[in-house]
């Protein structure tokens, strides 16, 4: 069933709550070093696909399989991670308190548990891996300020930032330019471009320029299953995604 | 004339031609053990006029004249014992002397003699003592008094005590002693059972008739205990659910840990104990009505506080759970204390009205008036909180600001106001429970102290947000506690049902009914 | 916290017990500066509840759990004291029965119970003054937080935890004394418990583990540890998805937290004489909450200021103006929550850079 090439699985999923079907015999396949961009009105299930994927949330029915053989709908969301899945939140989720520098160092992929983190002691090796990412996010004058403090463009590109610290083998971003300005818009779609040079990214979002600008095969949700599916100008074309969620 | 003459003759001669045909009386006139036979005699004769006899003779009021006449002395009227007549004695008359021996006889006879008592219910004790008794002795007379008996309820209980004479006696055939068995096995209840455990020497069908008998009395005893059991334990559901059913709003609905719901409870009561005092003094007509006119005075004066406290400091606390925590503790600290201050520490008389005590015995069920009003009162204030929810404007307002805050508030609800009402109507709840707990607890400032955590435990047990979930918590818990009770004692019993409940909130957090669906997510 | 806020507590609690025993011991009866013994019990018995303060805000401050059951810890650290003390009576006692303490002889017991064997031993019982609370904490912390029991849900079970024990230790027959509880303890290690310089000793003592506590806490919330543990309380779910798991964390800090307490309870039992089942009240947890809140949550610090500032506020008022103590209770929780969520700490702090983050501020109502 899964070839060499399929990275993520999604066969038959569906998810009801108190009767109402969050996801309808959902499949999906993404391949390796893929970028998917996934849109769809409200209540089409884009948020619940994620919680499923990342362990949030378990399917009542339904395949899950990431890499080879690896049956996600029995792990929980620290083994999901562990394994290489990261996820952006829709609602920046940055630790508040923390110096972008911390929240980055949270991140950073390496031993979770109590026992490592009681003694660890930061190394050059991640001290470089930080400063990298930094850059890459373009908040390296930033890192000692409070995320708290941080503005909203910039708490979602921290949050992006961490996504690389954990250096997952597939991406989960959910609208990751909500509130942002065009140039802001813009410098996210290429540092998405960038990260997919080496890792598989899922976005989901609203805004249709950006998906535009992207560049990559589109999967529109509708009512928790997949209603269309192929290149940008093939699913604005289709009849009934036009009927569903772009109007007339 | 002449017929009449010879009745007259017949009446006065009657006394002596019954002494002739071993007069009951007799004895009375002669000595102790006279007197004691006479008793005993009279205790089966079913003379109308023995009863009164009996008890003048306990009262020291019986008097014998030198013609051997006897006397009941009331007050300066002279009676004939025997006739009923009142009339005049030849000669001085002398008290009739009790000993021991004769002051038992009077007891076991007065006893029997109540079996011809002119109230049914006086007849239905007599029986009842003469089965504790079942004496064989006894038999004739209950054999005359079930000839008498008209009374089906008086019957029933004279069977039984004939059935346990009979069977006590030992000489009855085996198809008699067979219905007697039936008889008793049928009355059902423990006295029957231990009757029937005692026969000895009896023909074996009789022996296993009885065995059958006493087992069968066991399993409906069993029955009957299960029974008194449930209703023990849905007294305290009902008084956990009156506690719960102000916090399943305040917490439930509006999501605010009020650690002050306790005192609006102990509010409650003392409102109730100041409705006493008030009508004690200016109405005193209307004393039992007491309680009643407390449920809505307690519920406006705990329903005020709670808008209070809602508008100077629970609003400013919304969304910050654990400082509502903090904050609503220090306040139940100092309503303790003010009360404490204004009604002094120890505990305040509230009495429960006549109509509220005593207590009513069905089979083998004791119902007891107080419980058993709790549990209507309890399921009357779910059933009225419920229909405020559903059907009244105010309930529509309260479900569509929890539901959606912001959408309510742009429909023009003015959702601080609907904060401040729902935080009322919890309060004032609460308050009415304070009525009921005032008749069965203490009033004291502690009152309150002892139902918040029971009264969290009931509201997380059967899902927050959910009042039908915590009237099934709120009987479940009352139920179980009450039938471990007698497997572990009270306390143990109490220690239990709170670990279980630690343990069941592990496995399912969000309580029996939680509510389900994405919006419990956000 | 800040390291100089740390260094200037720990000289002040360590400088201030070492004065206070002195005064005590050295300077005469007669003179001014002499302090009396039962000063220096009383300060011992701030610095035990301080130590609890301390526990409270290591779980409240740094990983959200607010434990309405502290106290309880507390209470199972004393009463493993107590029942060394108990032990230590021998012969001493009313009936002078060697093997059984006064409360069993009255109650006809025959043989001294087996939970209660060993505590004879100093070792053994300092072992189960770390043993009883951490191994409670973490058969509960593991069940709870394994099955994500957090916020209120967590305080109300917490609450109903120590309710429970309260109850359970009421009884006569669970072999603590009942409603008594375990007092009229003779000796310590060998040194008679009512003498001045056992007094000085156990006050001395007392700072040198409020010390080490606060040294052992402020190295778990500045590790990379610590670090996890506030992303914890912020954003719990966030962290799963970085792939930590929160109930590990939790779990360690809440048995750490307990073990802190349990030692400030066995340092307060011989200070006070006594412990009984009170301790386990719920209310008692509460109060030990609102220390933490008003020194100011999440400074460890802070915890010790407001432990020993309403523990004196309690000592004054019950002597002084006993009717208004619970008034002046009720106030304190409630203008600490509305005017000063920071605590005393919050309102310096502004100013200061931080080495721990602060909590964020509350949402606004949603």
């Amino acid at each position: 069933m899964t070839d060499r090439a399929t990275l993520l699985y999604l066969d038959g999923v569906t998810v009801s709550f108190d009767g109402f079907r969050a996801l309808n015999a959902l499949s999906l396949i993404l391949e390796h070093g893929e970028m998917r961009a996934v849109i769809g009105p409200n209540g089409a299930g884009k948020t619940t696909m994620m919680d499923v994927i990342t362990g949030k949330t378990r399917p009542d029915a339904g395949q899950v399989v990431f890499g080879a053989d690896t049956d996600l709908t029995r792990l929980d969301e620290p083994d999901i991670a562990a394994l290489g899945i990261g996820r952006k939140f829709q609602k920046p989720t940055v630790f508040e308190p923390h110096t972008v520098w911390d929240n980055l160092l949270l991140a950073l992929a390496g031993d979770r548990r109590p026992r490592f983190t009681l003694w660890a002691r930061q190394s050059a090796a991640e001290r470089d891996r930080i400063e990298a990412i930094l850059a890459t996010i373009r908040l390296a004058d930033h890192r000692d300020r409070r995320a708290g403090d941080l503005s909203h463009g910039q708490k979602q590109w921290l949050e992006i930032g961490m996504l690389l610290a954990q250096e997952p083998q597939l991406l989960l971003v959910d609208e990751p330019v909500a509130g942002m300005t065009d140039a802001e818009t813009e410098q996210t779609a290429e540092l998405l471009r960038e990260i997919n040079r080496t890792r598989s990214v899922v976005v989901v979002e609203h805004d249709m320029a950006f998906v535009r600008a992207l560049g990559v095969k589109v999967t529109v949700l509708h009512e928790g299953s997949v209603l269309s599916e192929g290149s940008i100008d093939h699913v604005s074309a289709d009849p009934r995604v036009v009927e569903v969620y772009l109007g007339r | 004339m002449n017929l009449i003459r010879v009745l007259l003759l017949m009446f006065a001669l009657c006394p002596f031609a019954a002494q002739a045909q071993d007069d009951p009386f007799a004895g009375l006139a002669g000595n102790y053990e006279a007197i004691r036979h006479a008793v005993e005699a009279l205790a089966v004769s079913g003379n109308p006029n023995a009863a009164a006899t009996v008890a003048a003779l306990q009262a020291g009021t019986l008097f014998a004249a030198p013609d051997q006449s006897l006397w009941i002395r009331q007050g300066d009227t002279l009676t004939n014992a025997r006739t009923g007549v009142t009339g005049t004695p030849e000669g001085d008359l002398r008290r009739v002397r009790v000993n021991n021996a004769v002051r038992r006889a009077i007891e076991e006879a007065t006893g029997a003699l109540t079996l011809f008592a002119p109230v049914p219910a006086k007849r239905i004790k007599a029986a009842a003592d003469l089965f504790a008794q079942h004496d064989a002795a006894m038999l004739p007379m209950l054999e005359r008094a079930l000839a008498k008996e008209t009374d089906p309820a008086v019957r029933g209980a004279i069977e039984q005590a004939y059935a346990a004479a009979l069977l006590a006696a030992g000489v009855a055939p085996v198809t008699d002693r067979l219905a007697a068995i039936d008889v008793l096995r049928r009355r059902g209840d423990l006295d029957a059972s231990n009757l029937l455990a005692s026969l000895t020497n009896q023909p074996p069908q009789v022996a296993a008739a009885a065995a059958r008998a006493v087992a069968a009395i066991a399993r409906v005893q069993r029955l009957w205990a299960l029974a008194q059991g449930v209703f023990y334990g849905l007294s305290l559901g009902s008084v956990l659910l009156l506690a719960a059913a102000g916090l399943a709003i305040t917490f439930g609905v509006m999501g605010v840990i009020n650690m002050a719901h306790g005192e609006m409870v102990m509010l409650g009561a003392y409102t109730t104990f100041l409705v006493q005092q008030a009508i004690g003094a200016y109405a005193p007509a209307l004393a039992g009505a007491g309680v009643v006119l407390a449920v809505p005075a307690a519920f406006v004066v705990a329903g005020a506080v709670g808008i209070a406290v809602e508008r100077l400091l629970i609003r400013f606390l919304y969304g910050r759970p654990l400082e509502t925590l903090l904050a609503t503790w220090g306040l139940s600290l100092a309503l303790q204390q003010a009360v404490r201050s204004i009604f002094g520490a120890s505990n305040r008389d509230v009495t429960s009205p006549g109509w509220m005590s005593g207590a009513a015995q069905w089979g083998g069920l004791t119902i007891t008036f107080n419980r058993l009003y709790i549990i209507v009162f309890a399921a009357l204030v779910v059933a009225a909180l419920m229909a405020v929810l559903r059907f009244t404007p105010l309930g529509l307002r309260m479900r569509a600001v929890t539901q959606n805050r912001r959408m309510a508030a742009a429909m023009g609800i003015r959702t601080p106001w609907i904060d401040a009402l729902t935080f009322g109507l919890g309060s004032g709840v609460a308050g009415m429970a304070g009525v009921a707990l005032s008749q069965i607890d203490n009033v004291s400032p502690n009152l309150g102290q002892g139902y918040i955590i029971d009264s969290f435990m009931v509201v997380v047990f059967g899902g927050v947000g959910n009042l039908w979930g915590t009237l099934v918590s709120a009987l479940t818990l009352g139920i179980v506690n009450k039938f471990l009770e007698p497997v572990a004692g009270a306390v143990l019993a109490k220690i239990f049902v709170l670990v279980l409940l630690i343990l069941f909130i592990q496995r399912k957090p969000r309580g029996l009914f939680p509510l389900k669906g994405r919006a419990v997510e956000a | 916290m800040s390291r100089a806020s740390l260094t200037l507590c720990l000289t002040m609690v360590l400088g201030g017990a070492a004065l206070l025993a002195l005064l005590n011991l050295v300077v005469p009866a007669g003179s001014a500066l002499h302090v009396p013994t039962y000063t220096v019990s009383l300060f011992g018995k701030y610095l035990s509840y301080a130590m609890l303060a301390v526990a409270v805000d290591l779980v409240w401050g740094f990983a959200g759990i607010l434990s309405l059951g502290h106290a309880a810890f507390f209470a199972l650290g004393g009463y493993a004291m107590g029942m060394y003390l108990m032990r230590q009576i021998g012969t001493r006692g009313v009936y002078g029965n060697a093997i059984l303490p006064d409360f069993m002889v009255f109650l006809n017991w025959k043989s001294l119970p087996w939970y209660w064997q060993g505590f004879d031993h100093p070792a053994f019982a300092i072992v189960m003054v770390l043993v009883v609370p951490g191994l409670l904490a973490l058969v509960f912390g593991w069940l709870a937080f394994r099955s994500r029991v957090t916020g209120v849900y967590l305080s109300i079970i917490t609450q109903a935890l120590t309710y429970a024990l309260l109850l359970a230790f009421f009884r006569n027959d669970m072999g603590f004394g009942g409603n008594n509880g375990l007092t009229d303890f003779k000796d310590m290690f060998g040194i008679p418990l009512h003498a001045d310089a056992t007094r000085d000793g156990l006050l001395v003592a007392t700072a040198i583990f409020l010390a080490l506590e606060l040294l052992i806490a402020r190295y778990v919330v500045t590790s990379r540890f610590g670090k996890v543990l506030i992303a914890v309380r912020d954003a719990e779910s966030r962290t799963r998805f970085l792939g930590y798991r929160p109930e590990a964390y939790k779990l360690f800090v809440f048995v750490l937290s307990a073990v802190m307490a349990g030692v400030g309870g066995a340092l307060y039992v011989p200070q006070v004489g006594i412990i009984n089942p009170s301790e386990f009240s719920p209310a008692n947890s509460i109060e030990a909450v609102i220390w933490v809140a008003v020194g100011g949550r999440g400074t460890l610090v802070g915890a010790v200021l407001g432990a020993v500032l309403v523990n004196l506020g309690k000592t004054f008022f019950t002597g002084a103006l006993p009717e208004l103590w619970l008034f002046a209770l009720g106030a304190v929780f409630i203008m600490v929550t509305l005017v000063l969520p920071g605590g005393l700490l919050g309102l310096a702090r502004r100013r200061a850079p931080r080495a721990v983050p602060a909590a964020p501020a509350p949402e606004p109502a949603e």
